[in-house]
């Protein structure tokens, strides 16, 4: 490998170690070159080239090719926008960020030696505690990778409390890139998924909800608020559930939705998990998110993923530290409860950080301005003519609206005006073509869902022509 | 090294529940400009304040975080040695380009044509790792190293059914970590535990006896979690492949060989890279991470959807049109956050630095090996690479166990290494420095070994009973399980 850069001679930015102390380095293992280091991978395996990649860049490079990458993006930067769907821009703070950027949160790992790792230790029970509050449920967990996976561990928490029972029943309501994820987790285990449609009102179809359920049905998972925006009645879904004996699994993926809605604890659901994104994380296409699951005491030690609990020290001194880790991959290997090790701990902060500062008041508040803005803009929709409001059932901050016109064309109108004008419901599911789904959060201001309401008439007018 | 735990305001911060007080405001909202609704929502759909909820200014906020930030030890402040997490320099170019705002306000679901930039992005990141696996496709969907497990035996699941027969087993080493047995089990398979032999690798003629027609796949980590490679690798993919299974490797060790020799010339069908580890993305106290899988082309066809393409015109798409595929594995387009800052890295890097990686990363290992060697035990002496696993053999006369030394090791400022893991070495201590370690900090971390082996010898006690200078000292694990405390509570 002569023809190969010497890496004694080379110096990298990220690499202190190169020349004196190579060689130094070198003389204490007893061996003459790095190379030599490498005499156990045979040689007919090793690379006898560079690899054929971009780079070194400075910095400097590096900002000019990712910003300009960045400058083709069509984003809420400059643009307003109504996109919700499981991913909603609310209020960051400015200190959250800052806070994150904090070497000792952003360059450590899991904290399992607790002696050294008492920061994100107290933060995780905080965070656990902030999600029981917020929920209505007894037991949370340190967190999972987003509001889709949690779901899928819901579901098998759900099927390893029955013996031989194989179907869960979905509302399909529930964000359609989550049951696809369940589909694909489930499909050697055997797991049967029944989808339950939804009626007239947006909201789940009870009467069939009650078709579907039977005595092989081991949960019943929905979403609430729902992919069309629709608050469920979680009584009348408990009630269903209860008479199949299934465990009731509530879905939220807007969780600021918790600020003023009943909590699906209070109406006797055993599990809840969904999204956190909403406590102010941003967007960024997608991830990182942060899952969060909440259960039932009597479910605990049946949770996958890390638990913070509370202790002592041999001082008697208050301390935190992982618990119950019997349950998980490391400790169980194939007989685990889920398969997890590394979560969203950082986005669990920062969760936890927004909730601390926005608080009980300010909780209350985000949801209030979500709702009376949402109900604002739907009213005015609404009102222009040849648009109706397909479901007539309860809403947060999301709601459809259906014109005679496909969605797409009334989008991309909506697009020259500077506006990212909602989710083509059709593109989901088929026979919605004409549909479109709206988010509203406390960043709209009235003179922007005016705006909307102006763009929106001009579009269906020229639709018209 | 004093031995005093003085109580400091840093280590005895309340919990931000009991800073709580009435009326207290962290945030402020512009005003309300629209009309309230009152009948908006029928009041039985509303809840009433949620009891406990705290109510603190934002100078609580700071002051309780930056205080409980002071209670974590961090690579930033020095070596953290965990052996198999790869805790390496974390660029805070990276962090800066994340959070680029056309970036980071870019919604998930939004449509192709407004979001050309993220796609070429992803499009050159899976380029990137096409090149350094050595095959031809790369998923950037799974956010975790075990996300990727399961995706990849996922794949090799619905490939093998294609066949007619999905199979039975994977073929698990006992070395390695857990998440393989889980992970497979998820898939819906039976794990069969392979031997490692003396020299710590997986036995040639073992696994050949072991590779049934009812073996779906071997996981094997390389190199493994002794930091050895098995050099017999090539072999192991002829075993395999010749009776139809596949060869699926835990890449979570990619930093050690990474532009040195790539998994796709090893005869490896699948691979998954913690990006957090080799691609330096922060750990973040435990996430988030990515975990792109690269597959061989037998396994193309089961890629979850939806895959980044290129169009002849140069723009770039997501691809739904995957028949075969076994499905998305997560809502959206994975932790692209996580892969922007690890595209970020790769350039960084470059052709020569991606390799010097590696070398450094062996180097440094080898140099803390040979330095430690004679006062620690190695159960296992076969060369090794990025890390080095030694055990409390020499120490247990003494009465002094690995958990006491990781503990000591805290008294000397440094984050003690991976303990009890592997499971093949009693009282295992799994050092990894990674490149990114100067020789006077490896030094520094070598002295205070050898400090504490000479303890052991002269004063036991004070290494059982460290550490002493930490936030707290050691806690009672046994009473948080028996009786947990998993919320705080109003009293």
């Amino acid at each position: 490998m002569t023809n190969l850069p010497d890496p004694l001679n080379t110096q990298h930015r990220y690499i202190p170690n190169a020349g004196e102390d190579v060689r130094e380095m070198l003389a204490v293992v007893g061996v003459d070159s790095i190379d030599r280091l490498f005499d156990s991978i045979p040689a007919d395996v090793k690379l006898d080239r560079l690899l054929d990649v971009p780079g070194p860049w400075s910095e400097i490079e590096s900002r000019r090719w990712f910003r300009a990458l960045a400058a083709r993006n069509v984003t809420a930067v400059d643009h307003i926008s109504f996109l919700g769907g499981g991913a909603y821009a609310h209020y960051q703070p400015a200190c959250i960020d800052q806070l994150l950027l904090r070497a000792e949160f952003l360059t450590s790992y899991t904290p399992y030696q607790p002696e050294v790792s008492q920061g994100t230790l107290q933060s995780i029970f905080e965070y656990q505690t902030h999600q029981c509050m917020l929920t209505g449920l007894d037991v949370a967990n340190a967190s999972m990778y987003d509001g889709s996976t949690a779901l899928v561990e819901a579901v098998l928490l759900a099927e390893r409390l029955t013996k031989n029972r194989t179907k869960v029943v979905v509302a399909k309501s529930v964000h359609p890139e989550y049951i696809s994820t369940l589909r694909t987790y489930i499909q050697n285990l055997g797991i049967e998924v029944v989808e339950v449609p939804w009626g007239a009102d947006g909201r789940i179809d009870t009467e069939a909800l009650r078709q579907a359920c039977d005595a092989n049905t081991f949960a019943v998972a929905v979403q609430s608020p729902n992919f069309l925006g629709v608050i469920e009645d979680y009584d009348s879904i408990a009630e269903v559930a209860n008479g199949a004996g299934a465990t009731k699994i509530a879905v939220v993926a807007e969780a600021t939705s918790f600020g003023i809605l009943t909590p699906p604890g209070s109406h006797g659901f055993d599990i809840c998990v969904g999204e956190g994104q909403a406590w102010g994380v941003a967007t960024q296409y997608g991830g990182p998110y942060v899952g969060f699951m909440v259960v039932r005491d009597a479910l605990k030690r049946h949770m996958p993923g890390r638990l913070v609990g509370e202790t002592v020290d041999v001082d008697g001194k208050r301390a935190y530290v992982l618990t119950l880790a019997t349950r998980e991959q490391h400790i169980r290997r194939g007989k685990a409860t889920s398969n997890i090790c590394t979560n969203e701990a950082l986005i669990a902060l920062a969760a936890n950080m927004y909730l601390s500062l926005m608080g009980k008041e300010g909780l209350r508040e985000v949801g209030e301005q979500c709702l009376h803005k949402a109900a604002y803009l739907r009213q005015r929709l609404s009102a222009i003519a040849s648009v109706v409001l397909p479901f007539g059932g309860p809403v947060y901050n999301e709601f459809v609206i259906r014109t005679p016109f496909a969605a797409k064309e009334i989008l991309a109108d909506l697009e020259h005006s500077k506006i990212l004008g909602g989710l083509p419901l059709g593109d989901f599911y088929e026979g919605h073509e004409n549909d479109i789904l709206l988010a509203v959060t406390e960043l709209h201001t009235k003179e922007q869902l005016d705006q909307l309401v102006a763009a929106f008439s001009a579009a269906i007018s020229r639709e018209r022509r | 090294m004093s031995e005093s735990n003085e109580t400091t305001p840093q280590n005895r911060e309340g919990l931000i529940f009991e800073h709580s007080k009435k009326g207290r405001r962290g945030y402020r909202l512009p005003a309300l400009d629209v009309p309230e609704q009152n009948d908006a929502l029928p009041q039985s759909l509303l809840r009433g304040e949620i009891s406990d909820e705290v109510e603190v200014s934002e100078v609580d906020v700071i002051r309780h975080f930056t205080r409980l930030s002071k209670m974590n030890v961090s690579i930033d402040a020095g070596l953290y040695p965990l052996g198999s997490c790869t805790m390496k320099h974390n660029p805070r170019l990276n962090e800066e380009i994340a959070r680029v705002p056309g970036f980071a306000l870019s919604h998930p679901l939004q449509a192709e044509h407004q979001v050309q930039g993220n796609l070429e992005l992803l499009w050159n990141l899976e380029q990137t790792l096409k090149e350094i696996f050595g095959l031809p496709r790369v998923t950037l969907q799974p956010v975790a190293g075990a996300h990727g497990e399961l995706t990849g035996i996922l794949m090799v699941h619905k490939a093998l059914a294609k066949t007619g027969n999905a199979r039975k087993y994977i073929l698990i080493p006992d070395s390695a970590h857990g998440t393989n047995p889980a992970s497979a089990h998820f898939a819906g398979y039976e794990i069969k535990e392979l031997k490692s032999n003396a020299r710590g690798v997986v036995d040639i003629d073992v696994l050949a006896q072991a590779v049934t027609e009812d073996v779906a796949a071997l996981m094997i980590t390389v190199p493994n979690t002794l930091g050895v490679f098995e050099s017999d690798i090539r072999k192991m993919a002829d075993i395999l492949h010749a009776k139809g299974a596949y060869l699926y490797c835990d890449g979570a060790n990619l930093n050690s060989f990474v532009g040195v020799a790539r998994p796709g010339d090893m005869g490896i069908d699948v691979i998954h890279s913690n990006l957090h580890k080799t691609f330096s993305t922060p750990h973040g106290g435990g996430g988030p991470g990515a975990g792109p899988v690269g597959v061989s082309q037998a396994l193309v066809p089961y890629l979850p959807t939806p895959t980044i393409e290129r169009r002849e015109d140069g723009t770039f798409y997501l691809d739904d049109s995957h028949p075969d595929s076994i499905g998305r594995v997560r809502a959206f387009n994975g932790n692209f956050g996580v892969l922007v800052r690890a595209l970020t890295y790769m350039r960084s890097m470059g052709p020569d630095g991606m390799r010097r990686i590696a070398q450094l990363a062996v180097l440094n290992a080898n140099y803390i090996r040979a330095r430690l060697k004679g006062a620690y035990h190695l159960p296992y002496d076969a060369p090794s690479l990025h890390e080095v696993v030694f055990s409390d053999k020499n120490q247990l006369p003494h009465d002094v166990h690995t958990l006491d030394i990781a503990k000591r090791l805290m008294d000397y400022g440094f984050h003690p290494p991976t303990i009890y893991f592997p499971l093949i070495v009693a009282g295992a201590l799994m050092i990894e420095p990674t490149e990114s370690e100067p020789k006077e900090e490896l030094d520094a971390f070598c002295d205070a070994m050898l400090a504490i082996a000479k303890e052991v010898e002269e004063r036991p006690e004070l290494v059982r009973s460290a550490p002493h200078t930490t936030p707290v000292r050691r806690l009672d694990e046994a009473r948080a399980a028996r009786q947990p405390v998993l919320r705080w509570t109003k009293k």
